[in-house]
């Protein structure tokens, strides 16, 4: 079976709920069958919204959502075959975890004894066989999540929408919950839509991620590349760590610019900028810039250590640079040797490459 | 494991039971004052008045008391020929005091409830005793009145006898314990409580049926607008709660009446001939219009309270999950609402069931409950035992009702707020 790239399409999508703010944008997105994709955003950046319109809970306002190939915004919720697991499980509270898993199998009139397969095969799949004649009530917070997740796919749904699940567990419980989900994605091969605010899981579970933020898609890319190359200041300052100068570019050519800054010139690789005299953020990871660099690399600074901080693994390093105080530096606790206490001035080095001038903002 | 549990004490060699006791004594106390003035207060508002009620409902003592000898002679008497002279001789005693105490007239109303007829013959004997001579007052007594000499008036003394009684409560049902002692029912066309009791408790029940279908939608609406505007429907629902109960009924007589507004306008659109107008007052259907809508909010509100709780959430999970929107409705968000309909109707119905003054205004004589026969009694005939009688009857009622609702439903799934 051939894979389709457009499984889910959105195609000029626009959103309002009151007539005077769009909170999506001319939405365009195309996701692959057997994908896992992240709608990953701050609250009020229009994702969850879009998960909604493509439940059928809400309506675009203008532009069309395609589901195979198929418009589906005059198809009501029910008749979608949409799974979708909600932020609060939305349990049924009064029917037990059979009866839970029951619900979709019997509106579909399945018989009793091939939704009694299905309901097994679903709950061993989230190892919870045995627990199918309690209630709801009677699960902790992870239990009820995976029933959740195990009813949403128990009617073999091609496309599971999940609205930020994990959001009320505990961070143990939730980091092996990205897990479990992505091993069922794996192994199932469902499509799987994933709305949520923490970057974390996002980077761990998808295949791709769409970066949402005023109801636009900022980017839309692998997580590796997400982190590594982020597109505009916005999604460099939302994913992971980062440290940030502002300047002007003074000189540009070819993969490399000059940003020209307060008291000092840095050399930056030039991303959104195009040409000399432009503003721009120049945007830089932690773990790229070194301290007491040995190889060589183009730009090398002086800094004061203004803090640091204990982190058990890795220690944080608060460094005024260039007229940042607020540059961060991590510094594995191998490298014990490095002579960081407060106040010391230390010699910190980056690749051009690393530093990307991105749209001032 | 060791079922023995050894006692532990505290540092200073105290047992640390009566410690955490002599610790948490002050807050115990502390709460019983708090909690005084209520319990105080229903004791003397509630527990005092109903167990009041009840002993009136069944005490018989007035005419045990006022006639002590007469019983005294009666007990030798098997009730089937007259009795004896000694019997009349005490009667004479006992009734020569009463007269003497002005009490005589409390007698014949009391022996009229048992049999008619004592009225006037007691009159007629208190004005002829004064001239009564001494010894054979059988004689004497016969001859008042003919009546006197009827063995069915003594039998009917003999029976107020006991100092409790259950009369009140077969009288309610429409019964009595005839001149045989069997409990039989009063004839066809004097049974008026059976009929108030059934209409009461139809009235009751269709007013909880009204009740529940037009807030259900209401509750619903109020639980799922915004904001703004189920505050402004709230406030619709609770506007009758801010106005006198009496002006409410007093509004509704004006809207039914014959010449009334709704009447008007059935008119107008040529619903009804001018001449024809329908009777809306007066009648059930008065008490049906007028208790539906001043009992509404109490279905209203803790249907909302529970409808409040329910995610929706739950409703789209049920869509979702392939349920039509009525699916989702009846299998999802309908068995979740049951607290709060159980709650509605309970208190509706019980409130229904006692409802006086409305009835009283706009129901007319086909549209009045048992409440307004109650309170006719009280104010009226001032029969109070059997106003209690009947008071305690609609109260079990209610208990056999609540006992009812908590076996099929339980009462633990009942939700007010």
């Amino acid at each position: 079976m051939s894979k389709q790239k457009d499984f889910v399409k959105f195609e000029n999508v626009d959103k309002s709920y009151d007539g005077k703010i769009l909170v999506v944008k001319n939405l365009q997105l195309d996701i692959a069958e057997g994908e896992f994709i992240t709608m990953l955003g701050p609250s009020g950046s229009g994702k969850t919204t879009c998960l909604m319109m493509l439940a059928g809970f809400e309506t675009p306002t203008n532009g069309e959502i395609y589901l195979g190939g198929k418009a589906i915004s005059s198809i009501p919720p029910h008749k979608r075959g949409i799974g979708m697991v909600f932020q609060n499980y939305a349990l049924f509270p009064h029917m037990t975890v059979y009866e839970n898993l029951a619900f979709p199998l019997r509106v579909r009139k399945i018989p009793k004894d091939e939704a009694d397969k299905k309901i097994d095969k679903a709950l061993s799949m989230v190892s919870l066989q045995g627990f199918a004649s309690r209630m709801p009530g009677q699960l902790s917070g992870g239990q009820q999540q995976r029933v959740a997740v195990a009813r949403s796919l128990v009617f073999d749904p091609q496309l599971v929408l999940m609205d930020e699940p994990l959001g009320a567990l505990d961070k143990n419980l939730r980091e092996s919950m990205q897990y479990e989900i992505k091993h069922i994605h794996e192994s199932i091969g469902v499509t799987v839509v994933y709305v949520t605010h923490d970057q974390s899981e996002a980077l761990t579970m998808s295949n791709r991620i769409a970066v949402f933020n005023d109801g636009k898609v900022q980017q839309l890319s692998s997580p590796d590349e997400l982190y590594e190359k982020p597109v505009n200041s916005f999604v460099a300052e939302f994913i992971g760590e980062n440290n940030t100068f502002n300047g002007e570019v003074s000189d540009i050519s070819g993969e490399k610019c000059k940003v020209k800054l307060t008291n000092a010139e840095i050399i930056a690789n030039p991303i959104s900028v195009k040409s000399k005299g432009e503003k721009t953020k120049v945007s830089l990871r932690p773990e790229r810039a070194l301290i007491n660099p040995k190889n060589q690399m183009d730009n090398i600074h002086n800094g004061k250590i203004e803090e640091v901080i204990y982190h058990g693994d890795h220690t944080r390093v608060r460094i005024n640079l260039l007229g940042n105080p607020e540059f961060i530096l991590k510094v594995p606790n191998s490298s014990a040797n490095l002579d960081i206490k407060l106040g010391n001035e230390i010699k910190i080095g980056w690749n051009s490459e690393d530093a990307r001038a991105l749209d001032p903002k | 494991m060791s079922s023995e549990t050894k006692q532990i004490l505290t540092t200073d060699g105290i047992p640390l039971e009566v410690s955490l006791k002599k610790a948490e004594r002050k807050n115990k106390v502390k709460a019983f004052l708090l909690v005084a003035p209520l319990l105080f207060f229903l004791i003397i508002t509630y527990v005092f008045p109903i167990g009041d009620m009840l002993f009136r409902s069944v005490d018989d003592k007035m005419v045990t008391q006022m006639l002590p000898k007469t019983f005294k002679a009666m007990e030798n008497w098997d009730g089937q020929e007259l009795p004896e002279e000694e019997v009349f001789a005490a009667f004479h005693e006992d009734f020569i005091k009463l007269v003497e105490d002005k009490r005589e007239g409390k007698l014949s109303t009391q022996l009229n409830y048992t049999k008619n007829g004592f009225k006037s013959i007691i009159k007629k004997l208190r004005r002829k005793s004064k001239s009564f001579e001494e010894g054979n007052y059988k004689e004497q007594i016969m001859s008042v009145h003919k009546r006197w000499a009827d063995v069915e008036y003594w039998r009917a003394i003999q029976r107020r006898a006991p100092e409790f009684t259950g009369q009140k409560y077969l009288k309610g049902m429409d019964m009595y314990v005839n001149e045989e002692g069997k409990i039989v029912s009063v004839e066809e066309d004097r049974r008026i409580h059976r009929v108030l009791w059934l209409r009461t408790l139809e009235i009751a029940f269709f007013v909880t049926v009204f009740c529940f279908l037009m807030a259900y939608p209401i509750a619903h609406l109020l639980a799922t607008l915004p904001m703004k505007y189920s505050n402004l429907l709230m406030i619709c629902v609770l506007l009758p709660f801010w106005t006198s109960l009496l002006v409410r009924t007093a509004s509704w007589m004006i809207l039914l009446q014959q010449q009334g507004i709704v009447n008007d306008f059935f008119v107008g659109i040529g619903l009804v001939a001018d001449d024809n107008r329908p009777e809306m007052m007066y009648n059930k259907t008065g008490s049906y219009v007028a208790m539906t809508q001043i009992l509404l909010p109490f279905m209203v509100l803790p249907l909302y309270s529970v409808m409040k709780t329910i995610s929706p959430s739950l409703m789209r999970a049920g869509k979702s999950l392939g349920g039509t929107p009525f699916v989702a409705f009846w299998k999802v968000y309908f068995p979740l609402t049951i607290p709060g309909i159980g709650a509605g109707c309970l208190l509706v119905f019980i409130l229904a069931i006692g409802y006086y003054i409305t009835p009283a205004l706009v129901g007319g004589a086909s549209g009045t409950l048992i409440s307004n026969q109650i309170a006719f009694h009280m104010k009226s005939t001032l029969d109070w035992s059997f106003a209690s009688a009947m008071g305690l009857m609609l109260l079990s009622g209610v208990l056999v009702i609540y006992w009812l609702y908590n076996k099929i439903v339980g009462i633990d799934n009942i939700k007010l707020g």
